[in-house]
């Protein structure tokens, strides 16, 4: 079994890599590995609460985060800095998740085998 | 070493496709070996058979065929990330009802499946892009 860490680093709408990348994750975890989500920088949008896509004509994909605990990716984190830059706390996330310092999360990449960067 | 390759930019947009058939060059030379390169966003463009680069620019897609051929590894397009671009194989075209299909020889169009199967076979993951 190999230790798969996904860094989720964009904003969910301005480019295709959050969708993507969901997709990713979400194949991932059908390999029974032991798999592991970090939000940060601008990633930490994707899992803002109440998103309204309608105006955009794109489609809103936050809520598939919350089905991410049914396909056992329980490991799920958010670094501090990137939360507090943009004015965000915990509660406003869409899912429970554990905050991380930046050190951390330096910690957290040199313990997987496996990181995707997305 | 065995390596994966994921790519995850444009060609000619972005420099991560020829940097990562750099490094599967320089790898190969120094004895390694690439189990697979998997194309993902918008980096399945680069098994468009239809991209059609000035004479004296670099045709990525045939850098990389010839890379694959040599050596003999995949070169894996996602599907999901392939349809929605465009990038079909004859099955694909067919199925969708698309006067013709694009992808070029060497390429295979794959479930994402492919990737975690790379990640999970190859001792160390290499990402260009994105």
């Amino acid at each position: 079994m190999k230790k798969i860490l996904f860094i989720q680093r964009r904003s969910p709408y301005g480019t295709g890599f959050a969708k993507e990348a969901l997709d990713a994750i979400l194949m991932a975890s059908a390999f029974e590995q032991e798999i592991s989500l970090v939000f940060t920088d601008d990633g930490v949008w994707q899992l803002k609460n109440q998103q309204d896509t309608k105006t955009l004509g794109i489609k809103n994909f936050s809520p598939t985060f919350k089905a991410l605990e049914l396909y056992e990716v329980k490991q799920i984190y958010v670094e501090q800095m990137a939360l507090e830059q943009r004015g965000l706390q915990i509660e406003d996330l869409i899912i429970p998740v554990t905050v991380l310092a930046t050190a951390e999360l330096r910690q957290l990449i040199q313990q997987h085998d496996v990181i995707l960067s997305f | 070493m065995k390596f994966a390759i994921l790519i995850n930019s444009a060609p000619f947009s972005h420099q991560a496709s020829d940097t990562a058939y750099q490094f599967c060059q320089a790898a190969l030379n120094k004895g390694h070996l690439i189990h697979r390169v998997f194309f993902y966003h918008d980096a399945v463009y680069i098994g468009s058979s239809l991209m059609c680069p000035p004479q004296d620019e670099p045709n990525i897609t045939v850098h990389w065929q010839n890379l694959a051929k040599q050596h003999g590894f995949d070169l894996a397009i996602c599907i999901a990330a392939a349809l929605r671009r465009g990038v079909l194989n004859e099955q694909e075209a067919k199925r969708y009802g698309k006067s013709s299909a694009n992808l070029a020889a060497e390429f295979k169009i794959v479930g994402l499946g492919q990737l975690v199967e790379a990640c999970l076979t190859a001792d160390r993951l290499m990402v260009f892009g994105g």
